[in-house]
């Protein structure tokens, strides 16, 4: 038998050294949860939030009321369900009832089905929110220049909306990659049950748990600084030309603009 | 009132009524606009003014009337695209599409309900920004605009549709004083050009020298409407002398 290191940053190096590709395997597995999660959310999210804001007019008849109204119910109870229960109770509901009812889930499939629907429940409430916050005016002005209500939500609204509710988008991103540890319990390999595995042989759990909650820091810390990035590219270029000049046509002055995001 | 029946009106506004809640804020307004018409609405707040304008656009579903335009049925005759072409419209608050540069704001509905394609929809685009003394900030977003560029840019985009209707719904109200100007002229020269256009406002002097009727709203009814000599130098109503002694400040 090998000499087991006596300190704790022995121990932190062993277990690097030992179980590095089972942290390295847990990573992947978080990444792939948390990614394909936010994203389909997201996706799911911005359906449930654009069918809830269809608009009825009184005027309409019911056969073309009454299906927007059941929608707009179910989907309301959607929101309140996965919203109102915890995502660990969900996993258990999903993946056993599943089973019970002859539906065998993969389980990385399972995980990635059960975190998009909770962060489904959550989008659809934050891009909800980012509609409301773009001035009426501008879906007046869409409409005054004949737009329809799609081409006002997908050309005006929405890429304002979705601007707006970034940093949200970058919260729910990053509980995601920490709220996946809860799937363990239902033998996910992401990285809190590949930790568990690996502090298990030794018992060396603050050591094990202590790497752990560094790799959870770094990508959360990675994820958050990416998402700043992307939010300056979208807001574009801070500057702007204006042409022609009096002087000289090929003059042109740069003015910078107000707001923009802090790039630290 | 001036004779128009000889006439057939490019927009006529029939029996309009509408309320809000048990609030009847437009009580049975009936007028035509006749091509080339400049019009100016004036009123105090709360007369209905801008209400009537957003009926006459749809941007408020009337209660009861019918909206002709070139003599059919604008609800139920005209696609609605095809009416918003047509009869534009330009805000108080400009309500500029803030995620698109100024010029991308002037080619979106010509790419989207106008089918245009991007290359006419640019020509077109800087035709109108160039008429609005616009065109050097093409690259520039809303936000980087003041007031009076923004007015501006909203009536480019407004113009890009080739409408043949413009309403304004007070155009200049949201405006520092020092940018009302640069607005005001440039709807002088559309004026001059023979654009039809509805304007509420509170210019008095733009409703007086510029446009070649007045209509003027009092408590959701058409109180007067003649030609701006006649409302500014000789009212009927006696309700118009006082709204015209109170803005005046005479």
């Amino acid at each position: 038998m090998t000499q087991l290191p006596s300190t704790f940053f022995g121990w932190v190096g062993f277990i690097l050294e030992k179980y590095g590709p089972l942290f390295l395997n847990g990573v992947g597995v978080t990444l792939i949860v948390a990614i394909t999660g936010t994203v389909a959310g997201f996706v799911l999210g911005l359906l449930v939030a654009i069918l809830r804001t269809i608009p009825t007019a009184s005027k309409d008849p019911w056969y073309k009321r009454l299906p927007i109204k059941a929608l707009s119910v179910l989907l309301g109870i959607y929101i309140e369900v996965f919203r109102g229960t915890p995502m660990i109770v969900q996993a258990m509901v999903i993946y056993y009832g599943g089973m019970q009812i002859g539906l065998r889930l993969p389980v990385l499939g399972a995980a990635i089905l059960i975190v998009s629907i909770n962060t489904g429940a959550y989008m659809a409430e934050i891009i909800r929110g980012g509609i409301i916050s773009v001035d009426k005016g501008q879906k007046e002005a869409a409409h005054a220049i004949g737009m329809t209500h799609w081409q006002s939500m997908i050309y005006v609204v929405l890429p304002q909306a979705v601007r707006n509710i970034m940093p949200s988008i970058g919260n729910e991103f990053v509980v995601n990659i920490k709220d996946s540890s809860v799937l363990n319990v239902i033998s996910v390999n992401e990285l809190f049950f590949m930790s568990k595995s690996a502090a298990g042989t030794y018992l060396r759990y603050f050591e094990v748990f202590f790497i752990t909650a560094c790799i959870y820091l770094a990508l959360t810390f990675t994820v958050t600084r990416l998402l700043r990035l992307l939010e300056h590219k979208m807001d574009g270029s801070t500057n702007y030309t204006i042409y022609g000049s009096q002087s000289s046509s090929e003059a042109s002055i740069k003015l910078p603009r107000e707001g923009g995001v802090p790039l630290d | 009132m001036t004779d128009t029946s000889s006439l057939s009106p490019i927009l006529s506004v029939e029996h309009l009524k509408k309320s809000f809640g048990t609030h009847e804020v437009l009580k049975d307004i009936s007028f035509d606009v006749q091509q080339g018409d400049v019009v100016s609405i004036i009123g105090s707040s709360g007369s209905g003014k801008s209400t009537l304008l957003r009926c006459i656009n749809f941007l408020e579903q009337p209660t009861d009337g019918v909206i002709r335009f070139h003599g059919k049925n604008a609800e139920t005759e005209w696609s609605r695209a095809q009416y918003h072409a047509r009869v534009g419209m330009v805000f108080q608050s400009f309500n500029l599409f803030g995620n698109m540069s100024v010029l991308k704001n002037c080619m979106a509905g010509q790419m989207r309900v106008l089918n245009r394609s991007r290359k006419e929809a640019e020509e077109k685009a800087m035709l109108y920004l160039e008429k609005v003394g616009m065109a050097p900030y093409r690259d520039a977003r809303p936000a980087q605009l003041s007031g009076g560029q923004k007015q501006r840019v909203a009536i480019a985009r407004a113009l890009a549709m080739d409408p043949e209707v413009l309403l304004f719904d007070e155009p200049t109200s949201a405006l520092d004083p020092e940018m009302v100007g640069e607005v005001l002229s440039v709807m002088r020269e559309l004026a001059a050009s023979g654009l039809t256009m509805l304007v509420v406002t509170h210019e008095m002097a733009f409703a007086r020298d510029v446009s070649r009727r007045v209509i003027f709203m009092d408590a959701g009814v058409i109180a007067e409407d003649g030609v701006p000599e006649e409302i500014f130098t000789n009212p009927k109503q006696p309700r118009t002398r006082e709204f015209l002694k109170r803005v005046l400040g005479e």
